[in-house]
């Protein structure tokens, strides 16, 4: 066995833990969105065929959201919609990170959420990537889906998430699933502006527009980043 | 809203969003491996979490308020800072939140 092998073999339970406590964070707050969709005044079939058929929970919860407050079916439909265009974007990242082949490539994108992305792009290896992403994913689709329904019977009994501090562990989920990755400055650059987008457009626009807003920060840093690192190219192959 | 506007709803954006999670997938490797396009790709998750933590702690339905959330999110990055398990991180933060709103802030 090389060493290399050695090294992953150890690192396996670590990454199947992490995806594991990421799937129970995040499936504890499938409860608040099963409760909130009934408040909303959808059945629980329909809670559930957003759960297993949409399975990304920001959008999920912009169109109970939307349908809660009295909102148009387009409104709804197309917040879900934009919030939904990250996991495109995850897709872009993840199909060259897992490279799979046959069924597990066409199943592979009901997977890609937050989360499972997340997970696996903080690992090394392709094989810890992979392990993290199938845990993550379906490890987040299984507790997502059994709590929302959870969630759902429990309905009114709940009553307002927020007493329990629900919506606070949602914002907690999403920093930490970030800040394993603000290791450079690049990135911290990039999370500071995108904070500072959201910000501004939270005010003025349509809720689901202020994260769009923020991946612009992407772009900006990405770009600057980019034309950085070729500047400082030429410029080492000047000395030599 | 009828029941079956609501379900051919739910089905439009369930198409949408099921549909642009495989578009990801299956745009060609080359349009994303460039020099130009590479660096931006990695950071648009870092991006996207970022934004989402700042609309899930500070938006107070089209403005910017100030609650029991910030405070959670102030526990739960120390708690990261101190490496303590992710579940763990969830618990205080929720906890954070639980207790300020049942002493009356936030």
């Amino acid at each position: 066995m090389c060493p290399t092998q050695l090294t992953q073999d150890k690192d396996r339970p670590a990454v199947i833990r992490q995806a594991l406590s990421i799937s129970l964070a995040t499936g504890l707050y499938g409860i608040s969105f099963g409760a909130l969709s009934i408040a909303a005044g959808l059945s629980l079939p329909q809670t559930m065929a957003l759960s297993l058929l949409m399975f990304t929970g920001s959008s999920q919860f912009a169109f109970v959201g939307i349908v809660g407050a009295g909102g148009g079916a387009a409104s709804a439909i197309a917040t879900s919609g934009l919030l939904g265009v990250r996991n495109g974007l995850y897709g872009v990242q993840m199909g060259p990170l897992l490279a799979l082949q046959g069924w597990k490539r066409v199943i592979a994108p009901h997977f890609t959420i937050d989360e499972s992305t997340a997970v696996s792009t903080a690992q090394t290896t392709k094989d810890l990537r992979r392990l993290g992403f199938w845990w993550a994913g379906i490890g987040v689709f299984v507790c997502w889906n059994v709590l929302t329904f959870v969630g759902a019977l429990a309905g009114n009994a709940i009553g307002d998430p927020k007493i329990w501090g629900l919506d606070a562990a949602a914002a907690a989920a999403f920093l930490g699933l970030l800040w394993p990755r603000l290791a450079s400055r690049t990135a911290q650059a990039c999370a500071a502006l995108a904070v500072v987008i959201a910000c501004i457009l939270i005010p003025f626009t349509p809720a689901g527009i202020p994260v769009l807003g923020a991946a612009c920060a992407a772009v900006v840093i990405g770009g600057w980043d980019a034309r950085r690192t070729k500047t400082e190219v030429t410029q080492e192959n000047a000395y030599e | 809203m009828s029941d079956t506007v609501l379900w051919l709803a739910i089905f439009a954006a369930v198409a949408i969003t099921l549909g642009t999670k495989f578009l990801g997938h299956f745009i060609p490797e080359s349009w994303v491996s460039s020099p130009k396009i590479a660096p931006i790709v990695a950071l648009v998750s870092v991006a996207l979490l970022a934004g989402l933590v700042a609309q899930q702690t500070l938006d107070g339905g089209h403005r910017l308020v100030i609650d029991a959330r910030v405070a959670a999110l102030v526990v739960a990055a120390v708690a990261l800072w101190r490496r303590v398990p992710f579940i763990v991180v969830i618990i205080l933060a929720a906890g954070t939140a639980a207790l300020l709103r049942y002493l009356g802030w936030g």
